[in-house]
C-alpha cells in the first residue's frame, strides 16, 4: 500500500497502463501543454496535473495535445477506438461535454448496437467536474446524470485514490466507452492505494458507513459530504448506511435496495439540479422496488433548479452541503 | 490509362452494382416493404469507386447517410446490406442499423452515419491509430457539400493538419445539401477544396462523374498522404440523380434537370464510352457484367424478402460488450 492523492493515483495509473498496453493513447487540450510556445512542450502536463511525464515517456504519437476542438477530440477518440486503439480523451471541464455531445451520444454510445454488436469502442473520456471552486455556471456542473441516461456509455465517479486507480484500470481494460468523472475538489484527497494491479469492478457500490437508521446514497463529492454528516449524526446516536455508488452506469441496485429494506429511509445526495437527476432516478427505483419497506418519503438533497452561481455565498447556497444531508436524514427519521 | 483489363472490369462491376442496387431500392421502396429513411447514391458511383479502388481492407473509411455506394465500393457484402435495409436478423448489422448505419470493420468500413459531419473527426482518429501502426494506412472521410458546413468538419481538418495525421477528406459536391443548393449554402462560391487549403492542407479537384479523373487524382493524393506528408483533401464534382431521401418531391429541381444529368453526367455511360473509344474493353464484356450484376441484385432482394425478421427478445442485446 502506498499513500497518495487522487491526482497521483490517476497519473500513475495512466503511466502504468500506457507502459503495459501500447494501444493506449491520450489526447486533449493542454494535456502536454506549451506546444508552439517558448516554454516548449510539457510546460503544463495538464491543467489538473494528471498527465505530467507522459509526453516525455511516450512521445507525440501517443500523447496528443489538441486544439480547443472538443468535437474533434471526442470524435477522434471514437474513431481511434473503432480502429483498435484505446484512447483516453480529456474534457478539461465536464461542462464542455455540450460542445462534443454528438460524438458521445449519437456516435460512441451507439456504434456497437447500431452495427449489430460487431464493433468495440473502448474509449475512456475523462471529465473534470463539480462545483466548489467558484468557477460559475459553465465550469462547475456535474453532468453525470445526462450521460448515465445514455445506453451504451458507462459512468464512473471515483471518490478515493484506491478507487481512482481501480476504476481507471478497469476502464482501460474493458471494451466499452467509459465516462470517467474526476471532481475538481477531490484531487487532493489522500488515501491508501494497493500496489501492483488493482481493478475495481463496475456496478459494485462501496458501503462507506453502516449505521442502520437511514440509507444515504451518494456519488462523487457528496460521499465526502455524507461522511461529514454521518459524523455529526453519530454524535446524536444516529447511524446511517452511506453508499458510494462508484458507478452510476451500471448501477448497483442491490446495494441500494438491500439497505433501504433494512432502514426504511432513503436520502439521495446529488450535486445537480433536481429534475431528471440521479436523485430522482434512485428515488423512483426505490419507490418501484422497495415501496413497502419505506417508512418515510425519499429525501432528495440536490441543488435548486438554477444554474450554478459564482459568488461564494451563492455557490454555497447552491451546493448540497453536509448540513443539508444531515437535515434530510433528520427529516426522514422524524416522519410519522 | 494504365489499368489492366480485369481492374477495369472490376471498377465497372462495382459502379454498376451500386447503380443497380440503388435503382432497385428506388422501386422496392414504393412497395412499402422497406421502412424508414433511404438516401440513394445514384449518380455518384464513380466517386466512391474511384476513391475506394485505391484502398485496402486495412484502410479505414467513414461514410454518410448516403452511404450505400461507399459500402459497396469498400467491399461490404451486397446481400447482407440488402437484408439490413429490409431490417432482417441476418442483415449486416442484425437489422439494428438500417440504411443509415451500415458498417463492416472487417473491410475497413467504420460506419455510415445519420448525423451530417459526424464522420470527419472519426476519420482523423482512425488516421491517428493507423499512423501508430506504421503500415501506411489512412483514415478517410466521405463528406458532402452539406457536411462541409459543419463545425465538426472544420475541427477535424484543423486537428488533422496540427497532428499531421494520414487523414483524407473526400468532399463529394453533388450540389445539394438536402434541398438547398451549394451556390447558396457553401459561402466560398461553391468551392470546398479551397476551404481545405485554407486549413493548411493540399487539396485536389476532380470530376466525380468520371471514374478515370477521380482515380488518377486519388492516386496522386494517396501517394502524398501515405508518404507521411499529413492530411489531404479532394473535392469531387458529382451529381445526385434522386432526391435527398426517397419520397422527396424535389420541387427544387429545374425543368428537365434530372433528365439532362442522366444524359450528360452519367458516370457509367462515360466509362463505357471511354473504354470503347480506347478499345480497352468490348461492349459485350460490360454487357456481361451488367447481366451478372442484375442477377446478384435480384437474388439479394429475393433472399432479403424471404429472410427471417429479428427476434424482439433481442432488443437490448449488444448495447455493451460487458455490463
Amino acid at each position: 500500500m502506498a499513500i497518495m492523492n487522487i491526482r497521483e493515483a490517476i497519473s500513475s495509473t495512466l503511466m502504468a497502463e500506457m507502459e503495459r498496453d501500447s494501444s493506449i493513447i491520450v489526447l486533449g487540450e493542454d494535456i502536454v501543454g506549451g506546444a508552439g510556445t517558448a516554454g516548449g512542450p510539457e510546460a503544463i502536463g495538464g491543467i489538473w496535473g494528471t498527465t505530467p511525464g507522459l509526453y516525455a515517456k511516450f512521445g507525440a504519437d501517443r500523447v496528443i495535445d489538441t486544439p480547443i476542438s472538443e468535437s474533434a477530440i471526442i470524435g477522434a477518440a471514437a474513431g481511434a477506438a473503432l480502429a483498435g486503439k484505446r484512447p483516453v480523451a480529456e474534457l478539461m471541464f465536464a461542462d464542455f461535454v455540450g460542445v462534443s455531445l454528438d460524438q458521445l451520444w449519437n456516435q460512441m454510445a451507439k456504434f456497437r448496437y447500431m452495427f449489430g454488436g460487431k464493433t468495440r469502442c473502448p474509449a475512456v473520456v475523462r471529465l473534470i467536474y463539480g462545483a466548489g471552486m467558484n468557477t460559475a455556471a459553465q465550469h462547475s456542473q456535474s453532468v453525470y446524470a445526462m450521460l448515465t441516461a445514455m445506453p451504451g456509455l458507462k459512468v464512473v465517479l471515483p471518490t478515493t485514490p484506491a478507487d481512482a486507480k481501480g476504476l481507471l484500470t478497469e476502464a482501460l481494460r474493458g471494451d466499452d466507452p467509459v465516462m470517467f468523472f474526476e471532481h475538481k475538489t477531490l484531487y487532493g484527497v489522500k488515501g491508501e492505494v494497493p500496489d501492483g494491479e488493482h481493478r475495481q469492478r463496475f456496478g459494485e457500490a462501496r458501503m462507506v458507513r453502516e449505521g442502520g437508521d437511514a440509507t444515504v446514497v451518494a456519488c462523487g463529492r457528496m460521499v465526502n459530504f455524507g461522511e461529514k454528516a454521518a459524523d455529526k449524526l453519530a454524535a446524536d446516536g444516529i447511524g446511517i448506511d452511506l453508499i458510494d455508488l462508484r458507478t452510476t452506469s451500471p448501477l448497483d441496485e442491490e446495494a441500494i435496495l438491500d439497505s433501504v429494506e433494512a432502514t426504511g429511509r432513503l436520502i439521495v445526495a446529488d450535486e445537480s439540479p433536481p429534475r431528471c437527476s440521479l436523485a430522482a432516478d434512485i428515488a423512483a427505483l426505490v419507490a418501484a422496488k422497495a415501496f413497502t419497506s419505506l417508512k418515510a418519503p425519499p429525501q432528495m438533497v440536490t441543488g435548486p433548479h438554477a444554474p450554478i452561481p459564482f459568488a461564494r455565498e451563492l455557490e454555497r447556497a447552491w451546493v448540497p452541503s453536509p448540513q443539508k444531508i444531515e437535515d434530510a436524514v433528520r427529516r426522514a427519521l422524524a416522519f410519522r | 490509362m494504365q489499368l489492366p483489363r480485369d481492374e477495369l472490369i472490376g471498377a465497372y462491376r462495382r459502379m454498376a452494382t451500386i447503380r443497380a442496387f440503388e435503382e432497385r431500392l428506388h422501386e422496392e421502396i414504393k412497395t412499402g416493404e422497406i421502412v424508414g429513411f433511404t438516401h440513394l447514391y445514384c449518380g455518384q458511383e464513380a466517386a466512391a469507386v474511384g476513391v475506394c479502388d485505391h484502398l485496402t481492407d486495412e484502410d479505414m473509411i467513414v461514410s454518410t447517410h448516403r452511404g450505400h455506394g461507399h459500402c459497396i465500393a469498400k467491399g461490404c457484402d451486397v446481400k447482407a446490406m440488402m437484408k439490413e435495409i429490409y431490417g432482417r436478423r441476418d442483415g449486416l448489422c442484425k437489422g439494428r442499423g438500417g440504411s443509415m448505419h451500415i458498417a463492416d470493420l472487417s473491410v475497413g468500413m467504420l460506419g455510415a452515419n445519420g448525423i451530417v459531419g459526424a464522420g470527419a473527426p472519426q476519420a482523423v482518429g482512425a488516421a491517428i491509430a493507423a499512423r501508430l501502426d506504421g503500415k501506411g494506412r489512412v483514415g478517410l472521410a466521405f463528406s458532402g457539400d452539406g457536411a462541409c458546413n459543419q463545425g465538426t468538419t472544420f475541427e477535424a481538418m484543423n486537428l488533422a493538419v496540427v497532428v499531421k495525421a494520414p487523414a483524407v477528406f473526400v468532399f463529394e459536391n453533388n450540389h445539394y445539401s438536402e434541398h438547398t443548393g451549394d451556390s447558396y449554402a457553401v459561402g466560398t462560391s461553391n468551392d470546398i477544396a479551397s476551404r481545405a487549403e485554407a486549413f493548411g492542407m493540399r487539396a485536389w479537384r476532380a470530376d466525380g462523374c468520371d471514374y478515370f479523373d477521380t482515380y488518377e487524382a486519388m492516386r496522386e493524393l494517396l501517394d502524398y498522404v501515405r508518404a507521411g506528408n499529413g492530411p489531404a483533401a479532394i473535392e469531387l464534382d458529382t451529381e445526385r440523380f434522386y432526391g435527398h431521401f426517397e419520397g422527396d418531391p424535389q420541387r427544387y429541381r429545374g425543368p428537365g434537370e434530372v433528365d439532362r444529368l442522366r444524359e450528360t453526367r452519367d458516370c457509367l455511360k462515360a466509362f463505357r464510352a471511354r473504354v470503347g473509344e480506347a478499345k480497352l474493353l468490348d461492349p459485350a464484356d460490360l454487357d456481361r457484367v451488367d447481366a451478372e450484376v442484375a442477377q446478384l441484385i435480384e437474388e439479394a432482394v429475393t433472399e432479403a424478402r424471404a429472410a427471417p425478421p429479428p427476434d424482439p427478445a433481442d432488443v437490448a442485446q449488444d448495447v455493451y460488450v460487458d455490463y
